[in-house]
């Protein structure tokens, strides 16, 4: 087992290793994610104001905030390749399926960082009511799975159509729409105390559509990457 | 030439039959004849994906451009298909349920349908280069398609749905009066004649063209 994976987890990690060090030196992606998702966040503050919400529209703005911040944020993961011009020297010394995972993975420890600055600033902010924390970190993580696993190729689509900016969501949100409904449901679902076994049927579907989305992601990428 | 006809004349006793021959659904009057189009549509709609979707991963394998430009007219085709089942649905809609749109599990994966196909659009619209435009659109074209499954049969399974699902339901049963049936399928294959008489002209019109393209004495 461990030599099977080793050729492809070496190369993953060098390749997450490097977008991280350059997130570390530029600080773009972070810094630029995580102001719009406070102000985003401190738009929907002000404009609820002292008014409590239905568990339904906190959760509908938790996920409305993070999927407009991920069409901000992720992009950059392919774009800036093709602005540096170092998508040649990308391909040159990784094979497409590996660059995709890392690109992935990278995307999703973005994704993951901003929910752990986003969620604690909104319950701040909002005082939504959590009846079931277990069941709110498992669909927060797994929307995010979902998110960046879409999101990563359609970035690569994006940057090879020429970097057009609109183009992102335009392209993510019908994609995404199905996972969207189902996490906003199960969070909904989170945040009035249900348990696992209530978003039994959203969990499942969540997971299977992930899983299916990522799989065709790794067999398509080469198309997309390559000229 | 004769095919064509023929289709005609049976299009022609289909739509007499939908309304003449077929009797009313129980319950549902004579609003229940627009199962005869709004099926058939949707049907089509659905096909024309798929063919679109298959000339897309034909195009991945074999990189020639007549497989992009079948993907693009069956996207195309696709569309106003698709566009014609949800306006007949909405009609639908509005006499059993009282509003034309009421974000029912069934309209939103139909909206979402639409979306999908209308950003494919933007995106083949997005890149200028040929050959690049054909490989991004096919493989959006074949993510999307993954959807479709999700949307058409899993939502509305998932989430209640008032739409009506004598076809496809979950007992696999037909609810359907031999008449009724009768005329649902004619209708079903009349449609579908339409579309390959659609998809047989447009094939011709793309070969026309690239003959064009690479004749250097017609301009």
């Amino acid at each position: 087992m461990g030599k099977r994976f080793s050729p492809w987890a070496l190369p993953v990690w060098a390749i997450i290793r490097k977008d991280l060090l350059e997130e570390f030196r530029t600080r773009y992606a972070v810094n630029s994610l995580v102001m719009f998702a406070v102000t985003t966040l401190v738009m929907v503050s002000f404009a609820v104001g002292p008014f409590s919400l239905d568990q339904s529209l906190h959760a509908a703005f938790i996920w409305i905030i993070l999927f407009f911040s991920a069409m901000t944020g992720l992009a950059r993961s392919f774009v800036k390749e093709e602005e540096n011009k170092t998508a040649a020297g990308l391909k040159l010394s990784a094979s497409p399926e590996i660059v995709y995972l890392g690109k992935l993975l990278f995307n999703l420890l973005v994704m993951l960082g901003l929910t752990l600055i986003l969620i604690p600033i909104y319950l701040l902010l909002m005082v939504p009511p959590i009846g079931s924390w277990w069941l709110m970190l498992f669909i927060l993580f797994l929307g995010n799975i979902c998110l960046a696993g879409a999101v990563t190729i359609l970035a690569a689509i994006v940057a090879r159509a020429g970097s057009k900016n609109a183009l992102l969501p335009t392209l993510s949100f019908p994609i995404l729409l199905p996972v969207l409904i189902t996490a906003i449901s199960v969070t909904e679902t989170a945040l009035g105390g249900g348990t696992f076994s209530q978003g039994k049927w959203e969990l499942q579907f969540l997971v299977s559509y992930g899983v299916i989305l990522i799989a065709a992601s790794i067999l398509l990428f080469n198309y997309v990457w390559y000229d | 030439m004769l095919w064509k006809v023929l289709l005609g004349i049976w299009m022609v006793i289909v739509i007499i039959g939908a309304f003449l021959y077929a009797p009313p659904a129980m319950g549902l009057g004579d609003l229940s004849r627009i199962i005869y189009f709004h099926v058939p549509l949707a049907w089509v709609g659905v096909l024309a994906y798929l063919v679109s979707m298959v000339n897309g991963v034909r195009y991945l394998r074999e990189a020639k451009l007549e497989y992009d430009h079948k993907a693009a007219f069956n996207g195309e085709l696709g569309l106003v298909f698709t566009l014609f089942a949800t306006l007949t649905g909405a009609v639908f809609a509005r006499h059993t349920w009282g509003m034309y749109w009421n974000w029912d599990p069934r309209q939103t994966s139909v909206f979402i349908l639409l979306l999908i196909y209308g950003a494919y659009f933007v995106l083949r619209s997005a890149v200028e280069d040929e050959e690049r435009r054909a490989r991004l659109s096919s493989v959006y074209s074949i993510l999307a398609f993954i959807s479709v499954p999700f949307l058409v049969f899993i939502i509305p399974r998932v989430y209640g749905s008032l739409h009506p699902d004598p076809i496809i339901n979950t007992s696999g049963q037909l609810k359907m009066d031999s008449k009724m049936l009768q005329v649902f399928l004619a209708s079903l294959a009349g449609f579908t004649g339409i579309y390959f008489w659609i998809y047989s002209m447009q094939s011709r019109l793309i070969k026309i063209k690239e003959k064009l393209k690479g004749d250097d004495k017609v301009v």
